[in-house]
């Protein structure tokens, strides 16, 4: 199976030029199914956002927009990193790759290390929905929805962040090994398109969540 | 064999130790793979339509309980639809065919490939484990707010297993996709492609556009379950229907994942055994693709009784009759194929006639249940059972039935005994009809689907429909012995036993492991049979 690896052909393909475009069109094709997974979970929240829209700016009003927004910088930053890894991984420049990359899983785990002190607050305050869910002041059952809603989605990102940190790490440490050079450094490319797909989600999450009906 | 001949190394006998197989990335190899496991859970699932049926045959409701009956109809559908129909033909069939028609060594992603069994096993372990642990009652539908709060059974446990068998259709589905975009050989254009690679193609849109949102609305039922957070608890303001049109968003189309490749089949078959290029090739493509499109638009007939409004309901009734368009345009295309052609009545075309009957009769009735007022009448009556098992058994099943007899030769590198494999699917279609045709009528007369018991005037049909799935039972026997037993004693099969065109005949049986030892030059039309001249 891996008999050549000096070279980065593999068997059933015809060309390099045949092998990339099939990762690429395979990634895009991943990435439209993890849109419409996200779909569902986004059309739920419309349509109760439509329903309860008091409840849902009161709940929404009890996230922290600054701790929302610094992490909305660092992934920027992060989608930014990732990028010139990218470029170095076209210049065939190993040591660069490994120092973008590890600069991005940096800026990863800042962020999931904010959204875990987010989610401490929420079940300190009682915003976990299930038996122990206490909102102040409020009759209609919209604010539990929307920390259900709160929940499954950045959960469901932060599951993405952590999954991307792993393939992050496997091609950082391929990198100091000299995988990856000027003519094939696809990896390099493809967990590219995978992180800055999950940075748009969050750019989608963050103002349906922490600022809409906010004044 | 004698031992002067020296031993040709194809993929079965390349060879040997476990991990060749547990760990092959070769796509035929993980054919076969799916090909036992598929026929596995076939029979498990067939083992609970049997515990199903033999309850029904009296009135009483006295073989097994009210939940245990619940249990039982869920397993069956659970097994039947997820791990049965859906991965069938693409992952059988499709996996051990595509890369060989479009004249490829591989996959795509051949280790993405393997990974995909190892979902489909994984899910089908949580599965097994739902069902050893005590079962689940909600139905293969798992309807909120039954399954996310109320039900006793293991549904924590099930929707993991549906989930991550999900993920094997998915990464199936996108391999396709890429292998047909980016593998194809040299001369195999878009128009040269066999109707198979077509209708796999279609399959595969439907596969990576629908499967991810069952993926979303089982997580968020996993979620209310298991940690009490609400979505569709209608006590924490949540909308039980939401999950219905989530759920209906894939599962309608799932009903084209699993008819789309069997068609395929059904071209391949009336191609090669009426000796004709399928009439308006074009045309049969083309409706694949549409198939797959309009599917997403009608799963509002499922919910025509769900707090639908009038409206809604006209909007997807209509909607529901444009599908027929497109499936109605391939009947008659293979009709079309059929007439003139110099047709021979091997096992495969008899599967094929078979399946052409039976599914214009689920179709129809399909229309039947898109028109609103008629399917309040009947819905979630046996009317609706009969319909889906015309389509789902009449049409997935013998479209599998008649392709794994067509490539059974390239597979395995052996003949079945043609007299037995007859016999068989003349058993089946009959038993078929004997089982599900009472159930029309009965749904008809008014007999409620999922109830263990039913008012005595029911029993007669009933009891026949009993005793057709006992001969159908049979009927699927009989292929599994001759077909274990064509293994050792089963004549040695030519390149091509059936004089058929398709890049899949010019390679020896069983094929090599890299399929071709020099990719091929493709120059002419898919199904060039030299036509008799009468065509017109
Ligand atoms: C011997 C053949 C079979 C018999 C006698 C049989 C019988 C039944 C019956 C009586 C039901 C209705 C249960 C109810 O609603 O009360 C049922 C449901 C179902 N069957 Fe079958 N079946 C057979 C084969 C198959 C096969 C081969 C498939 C798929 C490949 C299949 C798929 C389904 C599905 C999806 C359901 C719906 C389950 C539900 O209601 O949740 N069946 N079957
Ligand atoms: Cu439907």
């Amino acid at each position: 199976m891996a008999k050549q690896t000096h070279s980065p052909l593999q068997h059933h393909f015809t060309s390099l030029s045949q092998q990339y475009a099939a990762s690429q069109l395979g990634m895009w094709t991943f990435l439209l199914t993890e849109l419409l997974f996200f779909g569902g979970l986004f059309l739920s929240y419309t349509i109760y956002r439509m329903s309860y829209p008091h409840g849902f700016a009161a709940a929404s009003h009890e996230l922290d927009v600054r701790l929302g927004c610094i992490n909305t910088i660092v992934l920027i930053s992060s989608s930014l990193t990732m990028a010139l890894a990218v470029r170095a991984g076209h210049e065939g420049k190993g040591k660069s790759i490994t120092g973008f990359l590890v600069l991005t899983m940096a800026l990863g785990g800042t962020f999931l290390g904010i959204k875990s002190i987010e989610y401490a607050h929420k079940f300190h305050e009682h915003f976990v929905p299930g038996p122990n869910f206490a909102f102040p002041h409020y009759a209609s059952q919209g604010p539990e929805l929307f920390f259900s809603l709160y929940f499954a989605m950045t959960g469901l990102h932060a599951i993405h962040m952590i999954i991307g940190l792993v393939a992050l790490g496997v091609v950082a440490w391929k990198a100091t090994r000299g995988r990856y050079t000027k003519e094939y450094s696809t990896p390099v490319e493809m967990l590219g398109l995978y992180w800055h797909f999950v940075d748009i989600v969050w750019i989608f999450l963050f103002p349906l969540l922490y600022l809409l009906g906010r004044h | 064999m004698s031992t002067l001949v020296k031993k040709i190394k194809h993929y079965l006998n390349a060879s040997y130790e476990l991990r060749s197989w547990f760990g092959t990335v070769d796509h035929k190899r993980i054919a076969i793979l799916y090909l036992i496991s598929v026929t596995l859970f076939f029979f498990v699932g067939g083992f609970f339509a049997v515990m199903i049926r033999l309850e029904l045959l009296t009135p009483a409701g006295d073989l097994v309980s009210s939940e245990t009956y619940n249990k039982l109809f869920t397993m069956h559908g659970i097994i039947m639809i997820f791990f049965f129909l859906i991965p069938a033909v693409p992952a059988v069939l499709g996996n051990f065919l595509i890369p060989i028609m479009i004249g490829a060594r591989d996959m795509a992603f051949p280790r993405l490939n393997l990974a995909s069994w190892y979902c489909y096993i994984g899910g089908a372990l949580f599965a097994t484990a739902a069902m050893v642990t005590g079962g689940v009652d909600t139905g293969w539908t798992f309807y909120t707010p039954y399954s996310s709060t109320y039900s006793n059974g293991a549904v924590v446990l099930t929707a993991l297993g549906a989930f991550v068998a999900g993920f094997s259709s998915i990464l199936t589905g996108l391999n396709f996709i890429v292998t047909i975009h980016k593998m194809r050989a040299p001369g195999m254009t878009w128009f040269r492609l066999p109707l198979f690679i077509w209708s796999n193609y279609a399959a595969s849109i439907i596969m990576v556009l629908a499967t991810p949102v069952l993926g979303a609305a089982i997580f968020l039922v996993f979620l209310e379950r298991a940690f009490h957070i609400g979505i569709f608890d209608p006590n924490l303001g949540g909308d039980p229907v939401l999950f219905q049109h989530l759920f209906w968003f894939y599962s309608h189309p799932a009903v084209y994942i699993m008819i789309l490749p069997s068609m395929g089949v059904m071209s391949e078959l009336v191609a090669a055994f009426s000796r004709k290029r399928v009439f308006g090739y074009d045309f049969v493509a083309g409706s694949s693709l549409a198939i797959a499109v309009l599917g997403f638009l009608v799963w509002g007939h499922h919910m025509f009784v769900s707090s639908q409004s009038m409206y809604a309901g006209f909007v997807f009734s209509f909607l529901s009759f444009l599908v027929a368009i497109p499936s109605a345009i391939k009947v008659f295309n293979w009709t079309a194929t059929l007439y003139k052609g110099s047709i021979s009545l091997q096992t495969p075309m008899l599967y094929a006639l078979g399946f052409i009957g039976l599914f214009t009769i689920g179709g129809l009735t399909g229309l039947f249940l898109a028109s609103l007022g008629l399917d309040v009448h009947v819905h979630d009556t046996y009317f609706i059972v009969a319909h889906f098992h015309y389509i789902m058994v009449g049409g997935v099943v013998m479209g599998y039935l008649g392709g794994l007899h067509y490539w059974w030769p390239k597979m395995t590198g052996r003949l079945y005994p043609e007299f037995w494999a007859r016999i068989s699917a003349l058993n089946i279609f009959i038993g078929f009809n004997l089982t599900f045709f009472p159930q029309f009528l009965l749904g008809y007369m008014g007999m409620p689907r999922r109830y263990h018991a039913y008012p005595e005037e029911f029993q007669v049909l009933n009891v026949m429909s009993t005793a057709g799935a006992s001969v159908l039972a049979v009927g699927y026997l009989i292929p599994m012995i001759y077909m274990l037993w064509s293994l050792k004693y089963g004549k040695k099969a030519p390149a091509n036993p059936w004089n058929a065109k398709g890049l899949e005949w010019t390679i020896p049986s069983p094929p090599p492991v890299h399929n071709f030892d020099e990719i091929p030059v493709v120059t002419e039309e898919a199904y060039a049979y030299a036509e008799a001249p009468h065509r017109g």
